[in-house]
């Protein structure tokens, strides 16, 4: 099915964009589950300082991950309240908490660029590439990477 | 793989399961003409398959068994133990093949040829009936199938545990919409929810039953395991199995199923000795070990045991010692118990020498660990020379639980029902109260101290200040020996809760056994007291510190004898309770009825004023209109009435009082129906209102009999001296004998002695002999109150001179006894109707 793994491989290109802290990050669109507006979180004492918490996604219990400290960003200011991403991984239904959400985009090959090798390392870990993005550059996260921690 | 293969393969599994169990009874009952009947048709029925779906290997194979199994069958050649090892070395190999076809979808090349000669020669050896040729024809395949539809159908599990997780998923967003609809009134909705509710909680029912399995189903291999091990050890074991058919849920089994093979293995290997052994210890050369399961409430009770040899102490000791897991100084103070519970510690493994049967690093700790792990415990009870016994008890189920919810630090917990003990306030006045012992808090509960771990600093939560006095409840739970409490700040009401697994990234945090969604839609953590007890360092097993194991206090003993007690309400704080013996009857008075008698409350009642005293806080008049609760002592003209504000309850209980003495009015207070509760001391009372009323009639009443009650339990005595007062008696009180003597020889007189029989220093006998021996007591009447009151008791009590023996329980008994004993004398003349009591 020639035709199928074509748009598949258009779809492997197309992020979802966020902003993080004023930095415009992507999650793959295809690890994309759904997108949510504020969430009550239930907090989980003694979990690793980038989980959240944990809520409720139409009776499944989702973990929230906070991108600003996974990326060790500074914290959300007070009143401010995060968007959900819900990604997949291992069967499991993560929110990313991002600051704001914005469209699909479908990025070229081309305006692709590797992790500059300064790279904070902790973002290195998690950064599949740079793109350009008109005036701005877009980090397009790994979602696997971001699960790891603790 | 086709389907008929794959339908072949499920139903040879099946027959074979059971062939095990078939083959090993035949061993005991050679001559089970059924029992050979049914091992012949499951090999005959496999062989003919075979031969259908082209398993040349297979077939050979259950052709030469069939061929043994037959002639046994046929009464032609004897079941032999030889013969029975034979097949059961067939059936091994058949079930070698048919798990290689299953994973290759052909069958696995390989050689019988040793097994089938074997076969041969055991159908050939003592020919009594014409040889049975290598063709002999088979006999007709199994009995007609009844002309009836089956009652069974074969389920794939997994659509079993879709269900399940489809009805768990209900189960939420049911509750979720109940919560919804309690906050509309008037909802359209309401009644299709209530129905929707009540087939909800059906339809789980229902799937819950699906997933029920006979607990025989994980013991299937054991009996075959045990004959192994037996001929493997050189020792003679018989395995008995009870209560195989109790159900419970196949996750919970498939969890346990290793555990308990292990256990079984151990006591084969470690727990029997050898018959030689055996012999020399004067015990049957054939040790058992036993296998029991029974329900017991919400939980799978099981137990595995062996006659054998018992733990050996001293080698635990030791041991403990050389792994540096215990001083001497500890070892020392530990108990028995407490060490044999070194053996759930990691790395311990008691076995002098490692075999192959067991002592492969499997340990104990590992099945206590995997219990754990599914909200099990496991103890264990050995006997030098006696045997060992563990008994397991596992939760039903897994899937639904029933929850509490409580709140630390303003976050919200889930603790499942089945590890709560009980419920304790603490804080309040008249309530248990929280101590320290340089910073570790306690709770003194009953006679014993309960650690206490605070939840909130336990989660690295942030404690907004609370009042110094801020009332808070402690959840006693238990880990094996260990009971402690969780201190929370709040209690909410219980929920039925569907238990989910923690996701793998927290997988770090210990607290928490699991997450669910409650009905208000809100994630909740379920906290784990295996994991906090860990944490604290109040597991013994788990390392870290030794904590002491206090003995459970038995009940039953002393005052804590169950008795009935009336539950009720007056004024604020815990509710109230008092014997039910004590009160003649329960009055609901309206407001109308009760009349100021100067300062008192009194109530005109069959002829007579009662007077009427509050307990707690309602002094006043009631609002006109009201009715008024009220608690009647005594009886006829000798009564007199506590107000309450509301009757609670009435109830058996054991009744075992933590003296609090601080509050005059109750005797202290004790844990009922799980609450805490004020026990009345109703002698106060009766002083507080009536003394004065009955205090005027004694002085009136010149003839007022005087009794001595010699009684050591200070309850027993707060619970007949209100009795006796009421009925219009003035009492003295004493501990046992000798202070009893004592006011002899200070010159008191008494018109009637009544006893206890078991006091420490004199007991009621001895008491009865001083008193006889002369004196100026030498005529007073004495009667025995004792617990134990059986017909040979009372004679002998009699024959002793005892003026009368009754039963402490028998109030009406002894008014009765009384009367009868002072009637050639002085019997108050108010007294005409027996105390009711």
């Amino acid at each position: 099915m020639p035709s199928h793994s074509q748009s598949m491989g258009r779809a492997a290109e197309m992020v979802l964009s966020l902003t993080v802290a004023g930095q415009p990050c992507g999650v793959p669109v295809l690890a994309v589950r759904d997108v949510l507006g504020p969430q009550t979180i239930t907090r989980i004492p003694l979990a690793p300082p980038e989980v959240a918490g944990s809520l409720n996604l139409r009776g499944r219990i989702v973990t929230a991950l906070d991108l600003r400290r996974r990326l060790q960003l500074p914290a959300r200011p007070a009143g401010q309240k995060p968007m959900s991403v819900v990604v997949e991984h291992q069967g499991e239904l993560y929110a990313l908490l991002a600051d704001g959400v914005g469209e699909v985009l479908s990025l070229s090959p081309a305006e692709r660029a590797a992790n500059p090798p300064t790279l904070d390392p902790a973002w290195k870990a998690v950064c599949q590439g740079v793109h350009r993005l008109g005036d701005s550059l877009l980090v397009v996260l790994d979602v696997e990477r971001l699960m790891q921690i603790g | 793989m086709d389907d008929i293969l794959a339908e072949f393969l499920t139903e040879a599994h099946e027959g074979l399961q059971s062939l095990d169990g078939a083959l090993l009874s035949l061993e005991r009952n050679p001559n089970d003409t059924a029992l050979l009947g049914e091992v012949f048709r499951t090999i005959h029925t496999i062989k003919g398959t075979c031969g259908f779906l082209g398993l040349p290997r297979l077939e050979k194979l259950a052709h030469a068994g069939e061929n043994v199994l037959g002639l046994w069958r046929d009464g032609a050649l004897p079941a032999t133990a030889e013969g029975i090892s034979l097949i059961l070395a067939a059936v091994d190999r058949i079930k070698s093949i048919l798990l290689g076809l299953q994973t290759e979808g052909v069958e696995p090349a390989g050689d019988d040829s040793a097994i089938i000669a074997g076969l041969d020669a055991a159908s050939l050896r003592p020919p009594l009936t014409a040889s049975p040729g290598p063709e002999r024809p088979a006999l007709p395949a199994a009995e007609p199938t009844p002309g009836s539809a089956p009652q069974t159908i074969r389920v794939a599990v997994d659509v079993l545990e879709d269900l399940m997780v489809l009805a768990s998923e209900l189960v939420l967003t049911r509750n979720q919409l109940l919560q919804i609809a309690r906050s509309e009134v008037n909802s359209p909705f309401t009644l299709p929810l209530q129905r929707l509710s009540q087939i909800t909680t059906n339809l789980q029912d229902g799937v819950m039953k699906t997933r029920m399995q006979p607990i025989g189903s994980a013991w299937q291999k054991l009996p075959r395991l045990v004959r192994d091990l037996a001929h493997e050890l050189g020792k003679k074991i018989t395995l008995d199995m009870t209560g195989a058919e109790t159900e419970l849920d196949r996750q919970v089994m498939e969890l346990i199923r290793d555990p308990m093979t292990h256990m079984v293995r151990n006591s084969a290997d470690h727990g029997l000795e050898t018959p030689a052994q055996r012999r020399a210890a004067g015990k049957p050369e054939t040790g058992h070990i036993t296998l029991n399961a029974y329900h017991q409430g919400s939980h799978v009770l099981l137990e595995i045991g062996d006659d054998g040899r018992g733990l050996a102490v001293g080698m635990i000791r030791e041991k403990a010692l050389r792994q540096g897991l215990a001083t001497p100084a500890q070892l020392a103070a530990m108990s028995e118990r407490e060490i044999q519970r070194f053996i759930f510690r990691p790395g311990f493994s008691t076995a002098a020498s490692v075999t192959s049967v067991s002592g492969r690093g499997v340990g104990m700790d590992v099945v206590k660990t995997n219990l754990e792990r599914i909200g099990g415990v496991i103890e264990l009870r050995s006997r030098p020379g006696r045997g060992t016994t563990f008994t397991i008890k596992i939760p039903l189920t897994l899937a639904i639980a029933g929850a509490l919810i409580v709140e630390a630090a303003g976050e919200r917990f889930a603790i499942l029902q089945n590890s709560v003990l009980e419920l304790v306030r603490v804080g309040e006045r008249g309530g248990a109260r929280v101590e320290m012992i340089k910073q570790t808090p306690v709770l003194r509960l009953r006679e014993r101290l309960l650690p206490l771990v605070p939840l909130a600093p336990l989660l690295a939560l942030e404690q907004p200040p609370r009042a110094e006095d801020a009332t808070s409840f402690v959840v006693v739970t238990q880990v094996g020996a260990q009971v402690f409490g969780i201190v929370v700040d709040r209690v909410f009401d219980t929920e039925e809760i569907v238990v989910k697994p923690v996701t793998p990234i927290l997988r770090d945090v210990t607290m928490f056994s699991g997450n669910t969604i409650l009905g208000d839609g809100s994630v909740i953590m379920i906290l784990d007291p295996n994991g906090i007890a860990r944490a604290t360092g109040l597991s013994v097993e788990g390392g870290g510190e030794l904590a002491e194991a206090p003995p459970r206090p038995p009940l039953g003993r002393g005052e804590g004898e169950r008795m009935a007690l009336l539950l009720f309400r007056a004024g604020p704080g815990a509710p109230k309770a008092v014997p039910l013996g004590l009160i003649a009857r329960l009055e609901d008075f309206p407001a109308e009825r009760i009349e100021y008698a100067g300062e008192t409350l009194v109530v005109q009642c069959r002829g007579s004023m009662m007077p009427l005293v509050p307990v707690g806080a309602c002094a006043q008049m009631p609002a006109p209109g009201t009715r008024q609760a009220v608690l009647v002592f005594g009886d006829g003209d000798h009564a007199m009435g506590l107000m309450v504000d509301a009757i609670l309850d009435v109830l058996e209980a054991p009744l075992l009082i933590e003296r609090g003495g601080e509050r005059p009015g109750f005797l202290g207070s004790a844990v009922i129906a799980e609450k805490v509760t004020e026990i009345l001391d109703c002698a106060y009372w009766l002083r507080q209102g009536g003394a004065d009323w009955f205090g005027q009639a004694a002085a009136k009443d010149a003839s007022h009999p005087r009794l001595l009650l010699v009684e050591d339990s200070a309850f027993f005595r707060n619970l007949v001296v209100p009795a006796l007062l009421a009925a219009g008696y003035d009492i003295t009180g004493a501990a046992n004998g000798r202070e009893a003597l004592r006011l002899r020889e200070a010159g008191e007189h008494f018109d009637a002695i009544i006893t206890d029989i078991d006091m420490p220093q004199m007991n009621g006998f001895q008491l009865l002999r001083a008193v006889r021996d002369g004196g100026p007591w030498e005529d007073v009447p004495v009667i025995a109150l004792s617990g134990r009151a059986e017909p040979a008791e009372v004679e002998k009590g009699l024959a002793a001179g005892f003026t009368d023996y009754i039963a402490k329980s028998d109030r009406e008994g002894l008014g009765l006894s009384l009367r009868r004993a002072l009637q050639p004398r002085h019997a108050p003349a108010a007294i005409t109707a027996p105390i009711t009591g």
